[in-house]
């Protein structure tokens, strides 16, 4: 049997679509210690309380998903009810955040989870429902909230306790975006559109790091998969990127995904950065390592990286979220952290 | 299936950048050095001037400090000192009532029950554990030995 799909496949992890998909809108929601990084001005919502008028931070975390999504659609004149289906995910057990976040929204719902790769697990899902000819839009959302992670993954916030120097900082953040096709997309709208080209996902790479607070370093080998894979199965080399960027490896992830590359044969300086080394000033902001969670790579791609793209200032994108499949339980019972990493191209 | 690419951990080891160990010492000291010195006025207190005697003032000594360390948890004031002192606020008694009043606050959200009384002791369980066990294995010894001489 043949579906046709050996035309749309290159290799042995990626897709390259038919007819690229465009990303109609995005949205995106800050904290207020994001909100006092260098990226403030990308941002569509900008928090100055992380409760946000709640009264938990796990509702709060779940209205920004809400808000996120409302927006997206929103902005470019569409209803809800005009959104066939929606990928949501964030860190929490169950992926609360996202069930409860878009309970009220009334769209059919697809929950995913890739730890902190999950918005780019979505709009991958999202463009292939679309190119199949599933559905005319789509819509993916992710956050992370810095105290829902804290209480979940390590020590409740007023513990006081010491951060090692490769620990990162859970971005508070949600970030929706809409892909399909709507009434006035692609035609001469006021912004420039942006396309998703190509989707690689992710094998499971475990290098057997066991340190939770060195997550960067449990991601960097599967970032490195991708990535080779990907420009091994598109023929592409780093340089035919404007921008090669990978979710929050932070500062140490990102240096070892540089040497690792180069073994493999890929040069990436000049091009490549990490989302959990641009969100916040390292220094000044205390953050260690950098940024991390579902929230970073989703409010620094579809809030800074999109609009770069829509001012025409980078006209070809390779992002990579990257996500650690641990759990609390894991590490305490002594397993390594598996990592996963998911790309996609983006295109002006 | 074996997840260990020891080559891997091994350079992974080698690039991590390493806990600033003598910067971390020297907080450690003078922070935990000066809550000991609060301590010490407030048993000079209690004993000089209330009239205590030392035993009293011992206790009153770790009421006070117990009291103060779960306050200025409350203030997110105990915190901030930590990350600069590490251990140097971890081992005096604030950092044991610090290590429970935390996880109270934090809690409290999953009802006084479950979440706050719970979870209290979710951090500090191991050290009461730990240390009641073995401080009743030395009296153990400790009675074993004073049969035998």
């Amino acid at each position: 049997m043949n579906n046709g799909a050996g035309a749309k496949r290159l290799g042995a992890q990626t897709v390259k679509f038919e007819n690229r998909v465009p990303i109609i809108s995005t949205a995106t929601i800050a904290g207020p210690k994001e909100t006092e990084g260098p990226l403030s001005d990308y941002f569509d919502v900008k928090l100055d309380d992380d409760m946000w008028d709640e009264d938990s931070w796990e509702k709060a975390e779940s209205k920004m998903q809400r808000e996120a999504v409302k927006i997206a659609v929103s902005r470019r004149g569409l209803a809800l009810d005009d959104i066939d289906y929606i990928f949501a995910g964030d860190l929490l057990n169950q992926c609360t955040a996202a069930g409860f976040g878009i309970r009220d929204l009334n769209i059919p719902y697809f929950g995913v989870y890739g730890a902190c790769s999950t918005m780019i697990e979505g709009l991958s899902l999202g463009a292939m429902m679309i190119d199949g000819g599933y559905a005319t839009t789509a819509a993916a959302v992710s956050s992370s909230h810095y105290c829902t992670a804290e209480r979940q993954y390590r020590n409740p916030l007023e513990y006081g306790g010491q951060r090692t120097p490769t620990a990162q900082w859970t971005v508070t953040g949600a970030a929706a975006a809409v892909l399909g096709y709507a009434e006035g997309s692609g035609t001469g709208d006021v912004q420039k559109e942006v396309y998703i080209t190509h989707a690689t996902t992710g094998r499971i790479v475990d290098f057997g790091v066991k340190d939770p607070n060195n997550m960067g370093g449990a991601m960097a080998p599967a970032a490195v998969s991708t990535l080779a894979e990907h420009f091994k199965a598109t023929g592409t080399q780093p340089k035919d990127y404007d921008l090669i960027l990978t979710g929050d490896l932070g500062t140490l992830g990102k240096s070892v995904a540089i040497d690792l590359m180069l073994e493999q044969g890929y040069d990436l300086s000049g091009l490549y950065d990490d989302c959990g080394c641009m969100i916040y000033d390292i220094e000044k902001q205390d953050v260690h390592a950098g940024g991390s969670g579902c929230g970073c790579v989703s409010i620094t791609f579809c809030g800074y990286i999109i609009n770069l793209m829509r001012e025409q200032k980078l006209s070809r994108v390779l992002v990579a979220g990257t996500g650690a499949l641990l759990s609390p339980t894991s590490t305490l019972q002594g397993e390594s952290i598996p990592g996963i990493a998911h790309a996609a191209v983006i295109e002006i | 299936m074996e997840h260990e690419n020891k080559e891997y951990l091994r350079y992974l080891d080698e690039k991590a950048p390493g806990s600033p160990t003598f910067k971390n010492i020297v907080w450690a000291f003078c922070i935990g050095g000066l809550i000991c010195v609060i301590g010490q006025a407030f048993s000079n207190l209690y004993s000089k001037v209330c009239g205590l005697s030392d035993e009293d003032a011992k206790t009153a000594v770790s009421v006070t400090m117990i009291f103060l360390g779960a306050l200025f948890t409350g203030l997110n004031i105990y915190p901030r000192i930590a990350k600069y002192a590490g251990a140097g606020t971890i081992v005096p008694i604030t950092g044991f009532a610090n290590s429970i009043v935390s996880p109270a606050m934090e809690f409290k959200k999953e009802g006084y029950v479950l979440g706050m009384a719970a979870k209290m002791f979710v951090i500090a369980g191991p050290v009461l554990v730990y240390g009641i066990t073995s401080s009743a294995v030395v009296g153990i010894i400790y009675y074993i030995y004073t049969l035998l001489v």
